[in-house]
């Protein structure tokens, strides 16, 4: 998951009044008159606006959030009546996952009586496949155009998505938000059948149960008004207030023989075979992005061909270097390798671009049937006969095959290197044209549907331990891209039999990416005040695929704590060439913490940022331009509204009650002397 | 549209002591004085009666939901113990007070009597007392929502409104009673305004069933006005004249020719003139 650095500040509206509503005793049933008018709904993910060049895309609310009459959408009536027949508009739609597709949210996009919607996530997604995402995804970003391929451009020849229908890329002007199954969607349908059903077919009678969803974001129109805004609040600001972030994180890197970080641009001699994948995913909603499919099974298949290579590479080395790659950002125009390629032509990397040798990429692999693989590779490019060779040459175990020579390749971060040298290389996917994934870049595209699953029963550290069939396979895989890669370095034949990829690793992996990140054996590899941070599975962070990977290529050292951090001086050691890491290692069995050790490997991670920030072209049809806008508040909650004539009769005896106050208080003031007179002189009543 | 929510619960619970405010006390800058300082001296009670009921809180078992609840009730017959001590503190301070003044006066005369010093610190306690029970609720009424969903009444807010109405009114009589039983040396006087004190908040105890807490709360409101009224001058006499003699009744009498009445109206009317 990308991120964009420090977008949310989150904080309290600023009432006076609200200074006594601190409940300070909440064991004893505090009777704060707020908790008896709002329920907070804790568990929901919104839906947030992002910016590039062109567009502003996802959802915004009013400034104090969009209050709407709720409604359950469970059939077509219902949504006649909230878009016509309803008497109290405007509405906040709940509805359950299946209705959730483009034709009902278009229909509600349109119509001024929609104030919010909320989705109802369940666990499996709808049967038919569903992906919010464009169905030719990063067409305009990748390495098919008007000048190179033309035919091929616009996903003219495959659609790779298809069961895409872009409502992730749609601009909703009212906040969407999700909740999963449980809980909380019951109150919400509790509330809804108590009090929003007439009686007998009649309109439902106030006080009626409402929702109220507020995510306001402050960013508008594209990347280039926002950044001009940010401009002019850093300039005259003196706390200024920044409405957007580009999106930004860190690729990872490692290669098998290390490479001095010190030396940046073209280096004599070297020739390099990359390894790439990638690492983010999104879906509609914020911050959540499994991505099983899309990303997950990807890198943790390179994670492990990785650690395959690790046996080989001390005794018997390939002739070139491998370069462990793990894009990320690149489901918003391929921002890591953009990054990554900008670099290199700038003479900003430690390599260049004439360094690499071929690129072996890996996309979607994980739901390949029948031990199927597919080899992509560029139509265009292989025209030069030189190319060609080299993609034939790479040996192959389980059964892979091309799939029609006129076929483009499939959304890769390897587009992006094409775009800039016509380098050599594949793609290794599941699918022959479209996906064969039928949640992508969605919420379903998780461990179930990876079929990463435990018998029942397993308490967390067995199922860690448990190999699931998912993990054999993927074992598999990468046991072929290990080879693949070692060969195509320039490895012997003889030693391909001791390259194989672990499945007890591989299942390892897919525990802690895809259902549980804190367990013992992440826990293990990252360092102790990095522990705390290991919690939702959906929040994979950049830093934690450094740190397996880190496990994986590198080498424990003998250092102490301190020298771990510095350890320039020591002989035998160099921070050009490695980084190295204070893990916590094992627990052991009587103790909390672990003993602490010094992993020195030759990970690193680089920023990636697309270039257009640097350039300051916000507006750029070359490099990916996308941006989050920034929010300060984003709650969802539920609570009765009363009838207008109510709150109008209210308005009314209290006027009534001021009108009849004052003229009494001035008649009675204005004959104060007489009505109180029996007491004082009684001058007056003589006559 | 929660705004007239918000406008209407306020003049309903605030219009009557703002109507007071602005007739009687605001052109008389000793009358503000005593106002604002009968309000910090109520303020003076409820914070030391909140500060015993939180400690007992604190040191008892949170848990306990009778206990919690008997607590509750002990801190507010504590609170309106406390309120009326402090409303005789409060009397014994104004005596004094009303001594000095008579002497730095060039007659000798206090600038104000003892009634209108009742009066005016009555409703300073009823306008702090009203503002506590009262501020909070306002600003949630200002949100989207109206109390409910809990399955508590969603008539709360204008309840609320009028009960604060009517604890401000009635702080405003017994002060005027109060202060004529201590000026009269009649306890008795004391311990009954104390008495209802006590019953007015036993009962709020009863909400939300708000026809058990409202129209007694009225009831009681009507008698201590009447009693107010009596002990501070006023008679059956005054008001029938006033009522009788000053409205527009007078022009339909003397119209129909009806001799008594405007004989004893009679001289009233050449005084005003």
């Amino acid at each position: 998951v990308m991120g964009a650095a420090g977008s949310s500040v989150s904080g309290q509206p600023s009432l006076l009044l609200t200074c006594l509503h601190i409940c300070p005793l909440p064991g004893v049933g505090c009777s704060s008159v707020q908790q008896k008018i709002y329920v907070q709904l804790n568990k929901t993910f919104p839906c947030v606006r992002l910016l590039n060049a062109t567009h502003q895309i996802g959802c915004q609310s009013s400034v104090s959030g969009d209050t709407g009459v709720l409604h359950v959408l469970e059939t077509e009536t219902d949504l006649d009546w909230v878009l016509s027949s309803g008497p109290n508009p405007p509405y906040v739609v709940l509805m359950v996952a299946e209705h959730f597709n483009r034709s009902t949210m278009m229909k509600l996009k349109g119509s001024a009586r929609v104030a919010g919607v909320a989705v109802v996530i369940s666990k499996a997604g709808p049967a038919q496949g569903f992906s919010p995402h464009h169905s030719c995804p990063n067409q305009n970003s990748g390495v098919y155009s008007d000048s190179y391929g033309p035919e091929l451009a616009g996903c003219n020849v495959t659609v790779w998505n298809p069961l895409g229908n872009s409502l992730s890329y749609e601009d909703f002007r009212f906040p969407i938000f999700s909740l999963h199954e449980g809980e909380e969607a019951d109150v919400i349908r509790k509330c809804f059948l108590d009090h929003n059903r007439g009686v007998n077919g009649s309109d439902p009678a106030y006080p009626l149960c409402a929702m109220q969803l507020a995510s306001h974001m402050y960013a508008v129109k594209d990347t280039a008004t926002c950044m001009r805004r940010n401009d002019i609040q850093s300039r005259f600001s003196i706390s200024p207030e920044f409405v957007c972030d580009a999106l930004a994180d860190y690729n990872v890197w490692s290669s098998l023989k290390p490479l001095n970080n010190s030396g940046k641009g073209h280096l004599d001699g070297e020739s390099v075979v990359i390894a790439a994948t990638r690492l983010d995913s999104r879906s509609f909603f914020w911050n959540e992005a499994p991505g099983g499919e899309s990303a997950v099974g990807g890198f943790v298949t390179l994670l492990a061909a990785a650690q395959a290579l690790r046996a080989v590479v001390e005794d018997h080395p390939p002739s070139q270097n491998i370069l462990f790659t793990f894009f990320q950002g690149e489901t918003f125009d391929y921002i890591g390798s953009s990054r990554m390629v900008y670099d290199m032509e700038n003479g900003k990397f430690v390599i260049d671009l004439d360094n690499i040798h071929s690129l072996v990429e890996i996309g979607q692999v994980a739901l390949h049937r029948n031990g199927q693989l597919w080899l992509h590779s560029d139509p265009v490019s292989r025209r030069n006969s030189s190319v060609r060779s080299e993609s034939t040459a790479l040996n192959l175990s389980l059964s892979v095959a091309e799939p029609d020579v006129s076929q483009p390749l499939p959304p890769s971060s390897f587009q992006r290197f094409l775009r800039a040298r016509p380098i050599p290389g594949v793609v290794l996917t599941d699918h022959m044209s479209a996906f064969s994934n039928r949640y992508y870049e969605s919420l379903y595209d998780d461990a179930e549907y990876l079929n990463v699953s435990y018998p029942s029963g397993l308490s967390p550290e067995e199922q860690l331990e448990y190999v699931t069939d998912t993990a054999k396979t993927l074992a598999e895989v990468a046991t072929l891209v290990a080879r693949s890669l070692y060969k195509q370095a320039g490895g012997l034949d003889d030693h391909l039999s001791s390259i194989n990829a672990d499945p007890k690793i591989v299942t390892q992996m897919l525990y802690g990416f895809l259902v549980q990140s804190n367990n013992s054996w992440f826990r293990s590899l990252v360092s102790p005040d990095i522990v705390k941070n290991l919690g939702d599975p959906v929040k994979m962070p950049t830093w934690l695929v450094q740190y397996v990977l880190a496990n994986f290529t590198g080498t424990l050292r003998n250092l102490t704590q301190t020298q771990c951090k510095n350890p320039e001086d020591l002989e035998g050691e160099s921070k050009d060439l490695y980084s190295y890491f204070w893990v916590q290692g094992p627990v052991p069995p009587n103790s909390t913490q672990g003993e602490g050790y010094c992993v020195r490997a030759p990970v690193r991670l680089v920023k990636a940022h697309s270039p257009a920030f640097e350039l300051h072209q916000y507006s750029s049809r070359d490099y990916s331009t996308w941006t989050e806008s920034r929010w300060k508040q984003i709650q969802a909650r539920i609570f009765l509204v009363a009838s207008r004539d109510l709150e109008m009769l209210t308005l009314g005896v209290g006027v009534a009650v001021l009108l009849v106050s004052l003229v009494v208080t001035y008649f009675i003031n204005s004959k104060a002397d007489l009505l109180f007179s029996s007491s004082r002189e009684t001058t007056s009543t003589a006559y | 549209m929660p705004v007239a929510v918000f406008f209407g619960c306020a003049f309903i619970a605030f219009g009557p002591a703002l109507a007071l405010f602005v007739f009687t006390i605001a052109r008389e800058p000793l009358r503000v004085i005593i106002l604002i300082a009968g309000a910090f001296f109520w303020l003076l009670s409820l914070l030391l009666s909140s500060l015993v009921w939180f400690i007992a809180v604190k040191a008892s078992n949170p848990e306990n939901v009778s206990l919690q609840k008997g607590l509750l009730i002990f801190g507010a017959v504590f609170s309106v113990v406390l309120q009326e001590v402090f409303r005789f503190a409060y009397y014994r301070l104004l005596r004094k007070a009303n001594e000095g003044l008579a002497a730095i006066s060039e007659e000798n005369l206090s600038p104000i009597s003892v009634q209108q010093m009742a009066y005016v610190a009555g409703l300073g306690f009823g306008i702090m007392s009203g503002a506590f029970s009262m501020i909070n609720i306002l600003s949630d009424s200002l949100g989207p929502g109206t109390v409910g969903i809990y399955g508590d009444s969603q008539y709360y807010f204008i309840t609320s409104a009028f009960m604060t109405m009517a604890m401000t009114l009635l702080h405003t009589f017994w002060g005027v009673v109060f202060f004529d039983g201590c000026e009269k040396r009649r306890w008795w006087v004391i311990a009954a305004v104390a008495a209802l004190h006590l019953l007015v908040s036993g009962l709020s105890f009863l909400n939300p069933s708000y026809e058990g807490s409202l129209p007694p709360a009225y009831v009681i409101m009507v008698l201590m006005a009447a009693w107010a009224f009596f002990s501070s001058g006023g008679s059956l006499q005054t008001l029938t004249q006033v009522w009788m003699c000053e409205s527009p009744f007078l022009s339909i009498l003397l119209y129909s020719g009806t001799t008594p009445i405007l004989h004893k109206c009679q001289g009233v009317a050449i005084l005003w003139n």
